[in-house]
């Protein structure tokens, strides 16, 4: 199923245009197959997927669990290479960037290991400007505004002198994000951002996303559970299962009853809402 | 991306290379001093002013202002244990620091971890085999020091994970058992000069140079050490988010492989040199970094020199307390350094797992 090459514009509300010639990302029948080292899992694969997502857009990846949605967000963010396809960021093949030159496009983020030394809000927001500099560089001017425009962006600017190990998962959360947009990337990675959130911080994330996207033109890529939150506040949907990319398109192209019904194997119903964006209801029974 | 500067965050103060330097600047006059009363302690009485006057005569080159029993005291006996206690205090906690990085691990030690005790079976060999070979004693120590840290760190691995536990554990283990084959050799092999067994479990600074040109040898030695030391310096910053998280290091831009093995390869080389001139002294590169990391903060880009000169200071500091507490005789000085970093390795541990 080859992505739907029209602009996404159709039933989002009313939102800059963006030049619709020039995607951002570009994912041409990528796949992926997993080494046969890796004993405890069975070779698993991404089928041929492709995509695209523009500048401002929010595009949510779809899928019940082990349907390869983590192993897509691992190639956009250059941790694997594609088996076979290309990946390709403002016209140039992910393949093809250095490092630091991909720290500087893409930002991702994703659940944080432990933290062995204490560090505070604003150290760890400066981290993002690694990509900067060069070998012992300390950071300029620069990169302190940039890193406290970050927090603010992201609201957090109470936060700078906090220990990072003594925030609260929602604060932490967007501390996270803050380093990541500390990067500037065009692209921001998102991996399951609202696992540890209650209802509100959810909501709260999926409107900062959407602001940050329409005000500050990042393009989001965003893996989630959350089928009605990734309706609401995403231009486009990639819904996968088991390894394969099933459909890519607008909320309402995608939230196909049946099709939902088959691949999260329980009984629902989508109805289509006054704003115009599907949702999905659990039915307790048939 | 245009970025709206809307305004400075409060309270981020971030380091500055002044501030490095400074710091260093301030940290080597503590050691100036520890130097001038290190060479106070023993048997022959100098004064403050001699030694201040005779280091600043010899700085200078006029040999010929200086008494010659000074020049003998000063330059023949003292200075080049101290010289020795500042290389080795300086590679060792640079190496620990190193080291803690590498493994993600904060008690990671080359002591601890059996890296010291695989350097000394290492230089131990060299002496049996090749005994007239220079600098395979150094080079033998390397080997030993960088085959155990490989060892370690494989046998620390749990389901492909670094296991804090477990590494602590494989590298006690690697330790005491390295200590046993040293043993052994010491026992089975006598006669030879392989130095005394508590010269190389214990660490010892009395041994002499081993040349006649003790200033070249000396030259020799601090050039290896600048050399190992600074291409872990050069990886500071990588090394500061290694430690955030080795997959969030990837994700910044960090080459984590490179990183990696420029400072296994280094900290290995100045365990090694340390290991080769003074046996195994223990706990320095525990020890004073976490001091460190208390005064100065958890940066590497502060935390490698300031712990390379607290270290320097610490051994400066406990070898004169071990000659002098027990004068006339001596302790070694890895005696000093376990009596203080044993009980603080265990306060550390404990804090660790509560």
């Amino acid at each position: 199923m080859s992505a739907a090459a029209n602009s996404g514009t159709s039933l989002a509300s009313a939102r800059p245009v963006v030049n619709p010639a020039s995607p951002r990302l570009k994912v041409e029948q990528v796949t992926y197959a997993y080494a046969a080292a890796d004993r405890s899992a069975p070779n698993f694969a991404l089928g041929a997927t492709s995509f695209e997502a523009r500048r401002q857009q929010i595009v949510a990846v779809l899928g019940p669990n082990a349907s390869g949605k983590s192993t897509l967000l691992r190639l956009l963010a250059g941790m694997v290479a594609p088996l076979s396809g290309r990946i390709e960021i403002d016209g140039v093949s992910l393949a093809d960037l250095d490092l630091r030159t991909r720290a500087q496009r893409i930002a991702l983020v994703q659940q944080e290991s432990e933290l062995l030394f204490p560090l505070r809000v604003w150290e760890f927001v400066l981290q993002g400007r690694y990509p900067y500099g060069r070998r012992l560089r300390f950071e300029s001017d620069k990169d302190s505004l940039l890193a406290g425009n970050a927090l603010s962006q992201v609201g957090a600017d109470a936060l700078a002198g906090r220990w990072m190990n003594e925030l609260s998962g929602g604060e932490k959360q967007r501390v996270i994000l803050a380093r990541a947009l500390a990067q500037q990337p065009s692209l921001l990675l998102l991996d399951e951002p609202t696992q540890h959130l209650d209802v509100g911080g959810k909501v709260e994330l999926l409107r900062r996303l959407r602001r940050l996207a329409d005000e500050h033109r990042y393009t989001v890529i965003v893996v989630t559970h959350e089928l009605n939150l990734a309706a609401e506040f995403s231009d486009r949907i990639v819904l996968l299962h088991k390894g394969k990319c099933l459909r890519v398109g607008s909320p309402t192209e995608v939230y196909d009853r049946e099709l939902l019904q088959q691949i999260f194997d329980a009984p629902l119903d989508v109805d289509i809402r006054p704003n115009g964006r599907p949702r999905v209801t659990l039915r307790a029974s048939e | 991306m245009a970025i709206q500067v809307e305004h400075q965050v409060q309270g981020m103060r971030t380091l500055t290379a002044r501030r490095v330097i400074g710091v260093c600047a301030m940290l080597l006059a503590v050691l100036f001093v520890v130097v001038v009363i290190s060479l106070r302690m023993g048997a022959f009485p100098l004064s403050v002013r001699d030694i201040v006057a005779t280091l600043f005569n010899g700085a200078l080159g006029r040999r010929e202002r200086i008494p010659s029993e000074f020049s003998l005291v000063v330059f023949g006996l003292r200075l080049p244990r101290i010289a020795l206690g500042i290389l080795v205090g300086a590679a060792l906690s640079t190496a620990g620091a190193g080291f803690q990085a590498l493994l993600r691990n904060p008690l990671a030690d080359p002591y601890v971890l059996g890296v010291s005790s695989g350097a000394a079976l290492g230089a131990i060999l060299s002496l049996i085999f090749v005994p007239h070979l220079p600098g395979a004693i150094q080079i033998a120590a390397f080997v030993g020091a960088a085959a155990t840290i490989a060892a370690v760190y494989f046998l620390g691995r749990r389901g492909g994970q670094l296991d804090s536990a477990t590494l602590l554990l494989a590298g006690i283990v690697a330790a005491s058992f390295l200590s046993a084959g040293i043993m052994f050799l010491m026992t089975t092999l006598p006669g030879r000069d392989l130095r005394g067994m508590a010269f190389w479990l214990m660490g010892d600074l009395s041994s002499p140079p081993p040349t006649q040109n003790v200033r070249g040898w000396f030259v020799l030695l601090f050039v290896v050490f600048a050399i190992a030391a600074g291409a872990i310096y050069l990886t500071a910053s990588d090394l500061n988010l290694i430690l955030t998280g080795e997959k969030e290091a990837q994700h910044l831009g960090v080459n984590i492989h490179r990183v990696k093995l420029v400072v296994y390869l280094s900290a290995s080389i100045l365990t090694g040199l340390a290991v080769s001139v003074s046996g195994a002294i223990g706990y320095v590169g525990l020890l004073i970094p976490h001091v460190m990391r208390m005064l100065f903060g958890n940066d590497y880009r502060l935390l490698i020199p300031t712990s390379a000169l607290g270290g320097a200071i610490a051994i400066v500091a406990a070898d004169t307390l071990a000659r002098s507490v027990v004068a006339p005789t001596e302790l070694p000085v890895g005696a000093m350094t376990a009596l203080a970093g044993a009980p603080v390795f265990i306060y550390l541990l404990r804090r660790r797992v509560r």
